[in-house]
């Protein structure tokens, strides 16, 4: 079989129990298409050997009772993976091997499922285009210098390229769902506390989220259901009723009511954006569902309420990278010293500019001003929504504001490059679910995304509004291969 | 509002970061134009709102305080950059 990779998991799963494929025809042929795809950059670490190693096992004691029966898969390199280096996309941790293990990835494991390899992402997962990796940029499997968008852009170019049949990536302002968006697949942003942030290495961790990326929504609903679970281990984590997201899965969303929010018609977005939305709308009819235009009044607040608390967090967070208990270490000629070149050799431009945001925000005299203003308007975003949800099941947004641009393109405006997320932020302020799917090109051929967001603990309704949506949207993505010789 | 230089050395000792000038006045133009865009957060009235300190509404959970992870002193010392038997080692503190 050399379509393999082009199979999605589900098929995979069901042709591996059926004895049609073996683990290790399947492993084999991503780890064959994922060493022809050097040029994409995906790969930060690669595990190859042993997952061949692993398959074999797997197809001599092969158990078909598990949810991902010696699928082989590739994780974004922020989850902790034990004995196999873990970096964040940055410097300061290009020597760290974990210990232990991520609590998601080891449900992965647990249900058979084997390590590809890490995938490369924005440093710290601090970026929407995947140019601030220390391991240098990932192309696009759409076309040649084109962004995957960020921060899980090695592993949005990995699904989209068929590297790996499935993935998981981490969105703490967007950071699955946008690039998802950028490269034609479907990427999910769980409820926060929904899957456990234990081995996860951390950015802002009142917005941190690990989630799905997949080809289709099927395979997205599976991988969920897989990954999400509650966890001692991380303080935050939801003990509530889980369902089984696959199973439950139907396209039969009559009488859903889908909010459609005018405050994300913002100034300067493209028509095609506009004509997608439109799109999306009809879709939404031609389901059964009812549309009501809703307003969500201080949308345009989140943006700069992220760029408060998300750099206040991580520049707690990394504070921890001191070249004294793990990472990289700089010469200094005291311990002081030390730590300042450490920090400032070890972490990249980007990572430095959000540290000195958040120490500034959190600093004597500008906590009450900036911090505490931050908090009290993430209060009213959450606030928008709830009131929202007095009236609709789910919102339908687009995704991104654009579809993907160049590399290099917004390198040097760092406002520019955050005006990416404007639609995806608000759901991570407010802890909800949110789910983009492709749902057409625009005229230089490049995929767009439609997002839908949840009520808290509703996956399964988002999940089966998005799998309706599919059906009626029929996406195809244009992959040519042009990096393949 | 303005970042000048001089903010931006205090913060740089703040966050433990070394910065030369080249440096500074690139992070000043930077932090500038954002903290322009964060001033738009000024045309909402917040007084009477309660800060979102916490976006999961449950209240956390106790557990026993048992010891769960035993004998891992050298895994924990597994990563450092340099150490000594069972110390990490860092440059002289002490004269």
């Amino acid at each position: 079989m050399s379509d393999i990779t082009k199979q999605s998991l589900t098929e995979l799963v069901e042709n591996i129990e059926n004895k049609k494929l073996s683990s290790t025809d399947v492993t084999k042929a991503f780890i064959d298409r994922s060493e022809k795809s050097e040029k994409l950059n995906a790969y930060i670490t690669n595990d190859f050997t042993s997952a061949l190693d692993k398959a074999k096992k797997f197809d001599q004691k092969p158990n078909f009772d598990l949810k991902l029966p010696g699928i082989p898969m590739a994780v974004k390199d922020l989850f902790c993976t034990k004995n196999i280096k873990t970096t964040a996309g940055s410097k300061i941790l290009n020597n760290f091997i974990p210990t232990y293990e991520s609590t998601v990835t080891e449900n992965i494991w647990n249900e058979g499922a084997i390590l590809l390899g890490k995938l490369n992402c924005d440093e710290f997962a601090m970026g929407s285009s995947n140019e601030t990796s220390f391991f240098g940029n990932v192309q696009s499997p759409i076309d040649k210098n084109l962004v995957p968008g960020g921060s899980s852009g090695g592993s949005a170019s990995a699904v989209a390229g068929q590297l790996t049949p499935v993935t998981i990536g981490t969105d703490t302002g967007g950071s699955i769902r946008q690039p998802a968006s950028f490269t034609g697949i479907v990427g999910l942003k769980p409820t926060y506390g929904s899957c456990s942030r234990y081995g996860i290495v951390a950015f802002a961790s009142s917005l941190d989220q690990a989630g799905p990326m997949a080809q289709n929504v099927k395979d997205c609903a599976l991988l969920h259901e897989v990954i999400s679970s509650y966890d001692p281990k991380d303080s935050t984590s939801i003990d509530f009723k889980r369902n089984h997201y696959s199973k439950e899965l139907t396209n039969n969303i009559k009488g859903k009511k889908i909010g459609i929010p005018k405050e994300y018609r913002v100034d300067g977005m493209p028509k095609e954006i506009e004509d997608l939305w439109q799109k999306g709308i009809q879709y939404i009819k031609d389901c059964g569902a009812e549309t009501i235009d809703i307003s969500l009044p201080n949308t345009s607040y989140a943006l700069p309420t992220y760029y408060i608390v998300a750099p206040a967090e991580a520049s707690s967070n990394l504070a921890r990278y001191d070249g004294v208990k793990y990472g990289f270490r700089a010469k200094g000629e005291n311990l002081i010293d030390m730590y300042e070149r450490t920090r400032s050799e070890g972490f990249g431009a980007e990572v430095q500019r959000r540290i000195m945001i958040g120490t500034y925000v959190l600093s004597s005299g500008y906590y009450d001003a900036y911090y505490l203003k931050a908090q009290k308007v993430r209060k009213l975003i959450k606030n928008d929504f709830d009131e929202a949800y007095k009236k609709v099941d789910a919102i339908l947004t687009p995704s991104t504001p654009s579809s993907a641009f160049k590399i290099g393109e917004k390198t040097n405006d760092p406002v520019s490059m955050y005006l990416n997320d404007i639609f995806t932020v608000p759901v991570n302020l407010a802890g909800l679910p949110g789910i983009s799917i492709p749902a057409g090109h625009d005229s230089k051929g490049y995929p767009l995304g439609l997002q839908i967001i949840g009520k808290a603990f509703d996956e399964q309704n988002i999940l089966n509004i998005a799998y309706a949506m599919e059906e009626k949207i029929n996406f195809k993505n244009k992959i040519t291969d042009w990096w393949i010789k | 509002m303005s970042i000048d230089l001089k903010t931006i050395k205090h913060i740089s000792k703040l966050a433990r970061i070394s910065v030369d000038e080249q440096k500074a006045e690139k992070l000043a133009g930077d932090l500038n134009s954002i903290f322009d865009f964060i001033e738009k957060l000024n045309e909402l009235k917040t007084d009477n709102i309660e800060p979102l300190t916490s976006i999961a509404e449950t209240t956390l959970k106790l557990r026993s305080d048992e010891v769960k992870s035993k004998n891992i002193r050298e895994q924990i010392i597994k990563n450092s950059p340099q150490d000594n038997e069972d110390y990490f080692v860092v440059p002289k503190v002490i004269e």
